[in-house]
């Protein structure tokens, strides 16, 4: 499902003389579509039944669920292709859609790529030389040092130039290894010495580069676009510097806290880059700015239309699908750059599953509920600035897996101003409803709400900088938790007589007792830490006096309390009407309640009892399952059955989304039988192995000692 | 859902059981009624206080200490395993108040009720082991015995969370040697289990000696890790016998029981999960079910509001009211189908439901004469002849004396009424709403004829005769002993004994004497007392049918 928002390639019949409308969700187009354009979706096993699938005139598998061999197969793609007369491909975004040798392959094959030429690709997928280009170009590249001498002192000499704080990297460098900041020139040295280590360590080459480190970077971005006629436009840049893990989590356009003279600069330098290497459709030149000074350089250019395109089509007016169509049919562009105006102001929220708490890891899980703002559009251009927009493929029903990335919607929302679109979007996101698997949503709704960022004080550094406000456990309202739990009783007893009937005047479930009034302790985990409690008073029936641990002031009184099938729960806080949507699932050993309303939203959790004992063992004493923490792939099990560990020892290494994960031991003890290998593909709360007490051992030592 | 509303709704009349009463006398605007209604709140509000107060178990330092074992009260327990909401009929809150002198027993130690899981209703018993360590007083022993004598009239499966010391050392011989002590209990679980009345035991804590007999007699027993224990000797009875050392854990915990001696079935992490098991147990209990559940029946709410009957009662007993006021208040739909209206007035008898239950009415209005009497017996017999369950509704002074009644046979007539109660084979329930003396008591359905359940109202008052009537026939006997031992008493004197003797009566005919006592099940706030039988009626709505034989009825 989540492969619709990924951008797969859609294969397109066309007849006249565009290519046009993509049915893939992401890149939609309605004016085309209204031509009755037909498309074709491609699919993998796990998309069968997704939504972009649906939506498609045909659709072909091109394989089985990892994307190298269907999203990323070639071959297969293009003998879709083929075998439906399609006579272009959208490439989407991800997969091939950057990959050069794909577009050189549809053109030999006589079918049009969506997409710049070949060759504009390669040259800006090699990120040295197209930084040597953009500085021949005079398009600002960041200061640094590219040069062949590569002894110390040379360097050094370099680095001075430059000037600090500066980067060392390694040439061939990945994934921060071979990386050092160097603040001053004195430790520049040590520095230098200690980069070439581990990159010949790690790539088996020691060769560095220098580059000028910005402290207080932004991620500015201009979209570009042009056709095969020489014509070459901009349409305004995004800031999309509020990223975390380096992916983008809150983009927007156009960017904040930037001077006129400096936003038009961007988009000449932007179709400047572009021009450099004979670029047509469309395209998005990434600057970093330094924050205080404004000043920016080139980084790298995105070859293909981006994951937020949405804010630019909007704030231009403009549909980017269409122009690509067009611009690989061969015409000139719509319009030229005084057509072009912006109007408004977007920000787009990339809704992902994951776990913000535990390092925005991706998550997994079936997406039971699934609701729009009700006031949302999808897939199309709004007509003024104001609204929300939603593009997504999910489904209630889709399992979200580990094999596709993780984004499975886009929220944008407009507005005439900043703070217009920045409140519709918070809106927008109390709105839509999404669980059954973890997601961001709370985490946007903070990132949005935060101080820093309603003043556009935007740089990279945002998220790891308020990490801690932003994930602190949320805490809800008293007023919240006293509906949540009154819901969660309507609920329960709701369930309990849906099983078992009972007569009356047994069925009243209003904890009616003799002479006293009941009280009953509901309690509530909130995800990421905190537990709340809700005391419930059942004064008389349907009537409750609620009151959050540590009491304060005088009771919240809930009356009129209901709750129908579709779990639309309406009360009576004190003499106040409150509605609200509810839902609960049973989620491995907790029960999960979601609650929005008008007051609010709420994510709680309250474990399922006997929970321990389902988990098979664990309660054993000195004895401990290691569980997978989420579905993945067993790279190294540094350990084997009957071996000795100690505590945080390493046991297992397994990788999931691209990034290993360690379990190590949680107690001294004796490995168990071991239940897993290399290579293996385990599921979520799948048994790894067991560490069992070392008892014998260490009873026979004490003894020992104690003889002694 | 079964609940209809009223209002133009004349189609409603196959719902009709009878027609419908009217206030019946009892004006609520009336000044009488709202002095009654006060009386009544004032009442209910020293009720409330007492419940608030046994409540309380222990008492906080004893509460802290069980928590801190990760324990849950009594209560806690019980609301967890019925289903979410339900309602707990709790039986005789205030048992053993006053009972003890300076000891405090609040609830007698152990809280048990009525109870709905998966719909269907339970009997629960759960001690209290804030109160004296859970240990079982003589008060213990009755509440205990007597909640399984209700389950097992009403055909219900039982649950035990035990958590108690045993028996009150110190009291043995009142609660360990006679028929109706300590051993009935284990008694009453064999012959329940025989009858295929499910009985079930939750081990919360230790379970010693005697008290090992619950879950091992019980048909399936859960016990709770780290709480939990069950043996015949603790491990310093061990120690003192055999010299052995044993931790308790080790002697009789969970892991013992569930693993090696097989004397628990099932072992739980911790309360929450005992109590899921339990539920777990009770959903696979029988198929039994399925027949008693059946369509929910309709009804009709009254005409009046429940609180009303509050102030049914006039305050002065003395002044004649009409006990229809009380039905119309309680049947459903204020709908009365009388039987023999015009003939033993005194005696109201006639059918109606409550919650759909239909059920027989026998009611007071007035003293007992042949005529009601008689009218009494037969409407009883023909209850019994239909299955329908009774509910007395007792407010009585007696049965009239005097030579023209004797002479009429009154005692044959009451004897006749006696022998139909105790006979009809159907569920019983009674509500002393005011007076219970003397033979009324018994052709009342009093607590020796054994029904289901014994509520009363707080105001009112059992006792063999009323206390102006004892002090009088007290001083009259007092005198002739006196006059025969030729030293005659002032009327001073005459008038302090009688005194005495009245106060006496009054403190011990009182309704919070006789529930400490466990005289009855309970004391009910008047509002509650539809309710109250409606869910007693769900409760033995699973009884099977059974025929009713009578003896001989004196002609």
């Amino acid at each position: 499902p989540k492969m619709s928002l990924s951008g797969q390639p859609t294969l397109i019949r066309t007849h006249n003389q565009a290519a046009r409308s993509p049915g893939s969700p992401s890149v939609n187009c309605p004016a085309l579509a209204k031509a009755g354009i037909p498309t074709v979706a491609i699919y993998s096993d796990a998309d069968s039944a997704s939504r972009h699938v649906l939506l498609s005139d045909e659709a072909v598998r091109v394989g089985p669920t990892p994307p190298s061999q269907s999203y990323l197969n070639a071959e297969a793609i293009l003998d879709a292709a083929r075998a439906t007369g399609a006579t272009a491909i959208h490439p989407g975004y991800g997969f091939l859609s950057e990959n050069h040798a794909f577009a050189g392959a549809c053109r030999e094959r006589g079918i049009a790529f969506v997409g710049p030429p070949a060759e504009a690709i390669r040259l800006m997928g090699d990120k040295a030389e197209s930084k040597k280009l953009m500085r021949a170009a005079g398009v600002p590249v960041v200061p640094g040092y590219e040069g062949n001498e590569q002894s110390a002192d040379g360097l050094e000499e370099a680095a001075a130039k430059i000037g600090f704080p500066l980067l060392v990297k390694a040439v061939m460098g990945g994934g921060g290894k071979g990386m050092k900041l160097v603040s001053h020139q004195s430790e520049f040295k040590d520095a230098l010495t200690s980069a070439q280590r581990e990159a010949r360590e790690a790539f088996g080459d020691e060769r560095v580069i220098l580059e000028r480190f910005i402290t207080s970077p932004r991620h500015i971005e201009v979209q570009v676009f042009c056709d095969a006629h020489g014509n070459a436009v901009h349409l305004f840049e995004r800031d999309c510097s509020i990223q975390r893990r380096h992916q983008k989590v809150l983009e927007e356009a156009p960017a904040t806290n930037i001077s006129e003279k400096v936003r038009a600069t961007l988009g000449q330098t932007a179709v400047q880059a572009a021009q450099a290497v004979g670029y047509v459709n469309a395209g998005t030149v990434e600057f970093i700015m330094d924050k205080a000074t404004q000043e920016f350089y080139f980084m790298e250019m995105n070859t293909r239309l981006q994951v937020e395109h949405p804010v630019t089509e909007w704030l231009c007016g403009i549909d980017l699908v269409e122009w690509q169509l067009r611009a690989a049919a061969g015409e000139s562009l719509p319009a030229s750059q005084e057509d072009i105006q912006a109007k408004g102001h977007m920000i787009e929220a990339r809704l992902y599953a994951e776990v913000p708490h535990q390092e925005f890891l991706p998550g997994t899980g079936r997406v039971l509920r699934w609701r729009l703002p009700p006031d949302a559009i999808q897939y199309a251009i709004p007509s003024g600035p104001s609204g929300v927009r939603v593009d997504s493929g999910i489904q209630e029903g889709d399992e979200v897996g580990v094999n596709y990335d993780p984004l499975i919607a886009k929220v944008i929302a407009g507005g005439e101003t900043r703070p217009d679109a920045c409140s519709t979007l918070c809106k927008a996101l109390e709105e839509l409803q999404v669980c059954g698997l973890p997601t961001n949503l709370a985490f946007l709704q903070r990132a949005l709400g935060h101080r820093e960022f309603a003043d556009g004080n935007l740089d990279t550094g945002f998220i790891d900088r308020h990490k801690e406000e932003l994930l602190a456990p949320r805490r809800h309202p008293p007023k919240m938790l006293a509906l949540a739990a009154v819901a969660r009783h309507k609920l329960a007893s709701a369930l309990n007589s849906l099983s078992s009937p009972a007569l009356h005047p047994w069925d009243t479930p209003d904890y009616r007792r003799l002479n006293h009034i009941e009280e009953q302790a509901f309690g509530f985990k909130v995800p990421g830490g905190g537990e709340e409690t809700v005391r419930i008073k059942f004064v008389s029936e349907n009537v409750y006096e609620a009151r959050v641990d540590p009491p304060s002031g005088s009771p919240l009184v809930v009356t009129e309390a209901s709750l129908d099938s579709d779990g639309r729960f309406t009360a009576k806080v004190g003499s106040v009407p409150v509605a609200a949507d509810v839902f609960s699932f049973t989620k491995s050993r907790k029960e999960v309640m979601h609650v929005w309303s008008e007051i609010g939203n709420a994510d709680l959790e309250w474990d399922r009892p006997g929970h321990r004992a389902e988990a098979g063992g664990v309660s054993e004493v000195g004895t401990g399952q290691i569980l997978a923490p989420m579905p993945g792939k067993i790279v190294k099990v540094p350990v084997e059955a009957g071996q000795k560990v100690e505590a945080g020892q390493a046991l297992v290494v397994l990788e999931a989304m691209k990034m290993n994960h360690t379990m190590h031991a949680p107690a001294p003890g004796v490995v168990g039988p071991v239940l897993v290998r290399p290579g293996r593909q385990v599921e979520e709360g799948q048994v790894l192995l067991s560490i069992l007490a070392a008892n014998e051992g260490s009873e026979e030592e004490g003894a020992r000692d104690e003889a002694a | 859902r079964c609940s209809v509303p009223r209002g133009g709704m004349e189609s409603l009349s196959s719902l009709a059981r009878g027609e419908a009463l009217g206030a019946c006398g009892a004006d609520p605007w009336s000044e009488d009624f709202e002095d009654s209604v006060r009386a009544t709140e004032n009442l209910l509000e020293a009720l409330r206080r007492e419940v608030g107060a046994a409540m309380d178990g222990g008492g906080p330092a004893a509460v802290e200490r069980h928590r801190r074992r990760g324990k849950w009260l009594p209560r806690e327990r019980i609301a967890k395993l019925l289903d979410p909401g339900a309602p707990f009929l709790e039986l005789s809150q205030l048992a053993g108040r006053e009972l003890y002198g300076e000891e405090d027993v609040p609830c007698g130690g152990i809280v048990t009720g009525l109870g709905a899981v998966h719909g269907r209703p339970v009997a629960v018993v759960a001690n209290d082991a804030t109160v004296k360590g859970g240990t079982y007083y003589p008060i213990t022993v009755k509440k205990h015995l007597r909640l399984q004598e209700v389950a097992e009239a009403c055909g219900l499966p039982c649950v035990y969370f035990v958590d108690s010391g045993g028996a009150n050392l110190p009291r043995q011989a009142d609660v360990f040697p006679d028929r109706d002590h300590f051993g009935r209990i284990f008694y009453n679980q064999a012959r329940m289990s025989a009858a295929g009345i499910p009985q079930l035991a939750v081990v919360a804590g230790s379970c010693t000696a005697g008290g090992a007999y619950v879950p091992a007699m019980a048909d399936e027993t859960v016990i709770i890790r780290g709480n939990g224990t069950i043996f015949l000797g603790g491990p310093p009875l061990v120690r003192a016998a055999t010299g052995e050392e044993v931790s308790a854990e080790e002697l009789g915990g969970a892991e013992v029981h569930t693993g090696t001696s097989g004397v628990a079935d099932h072992l739980a992490e911790d309360e929450a999960h005992a109590v899921q098991i339990a539920r777990n147990i009770l959903a696979n209990i029988d198929g039994r079910r399925e027949a008693i559940a059946g369509p929910p029946p309709a009804f009709e709410e009254p005409l009046f509001p429940a609180e009303q009957l509050r102030g049914v009662v006039p305050r002065d007993a003395k002044r004649p009211w009409d006990v229809r006021a009380v039905l119309t208040r309680v049947l459903d739909g204020s709908r009365f189908h009388e039987f023999k209206a015009r003939y033993g007035r005194t005696l109201v008898t006639g059918f109606g439901a409550i919650h759909g239950h239909t059920v027989g009415v026998v009611a007071n209005n007035g003293i007992l004469f042949s005529e009601s009497a008689v009218k009494g017996a037969h409407f009883v017999q023909l209850c019994g002849q239909r299955n329908i369950p009774l509910v007395f509704l007792q407010n009585i002074m007696g049965f009239m004396v005097g030579r023209r009644y004797e002479a009429g046979g009154i005692a044959k007539d009451g004897a006749k009424m006696v022998m139909a109660v105790a006979n009809a084979a159907v569920p019983k329930f009674t509500v002393i709403i005011g007076g219970s003396f003397g033979a009324g008591n018994y052709g009342m359905c009093g607590r020796a004829y054994g029904p289901n359940l014994l509520f009363m109202w707080p105001n009112a008052r059992i006792s063999v005769m009323g206390g102006e009537q004892a002090a009088g026939v007290l001083s009259m006997v007092e005198d002739d002993k006196r006059r025969r031992a030729g030293a005659p008493w002032g009327p001073e004197e005459r008038a302090a004994f009688e005194r005495r003797i009245r106060e006496r009566y009054d403190r011990e005919g009182d309704a919070m004497y006789s529930t400490a006592r466990l005289w009855d099940d309970g004391v009910i706030d008047p509002a509650d007392t539809r309710w109250v039988l409606g869910l007693a009626l769900a409760a033995a709505a699973g009884v099977p049918r059974r025929e009713s034989r009578y003896g001989v009825f004196r002609m």
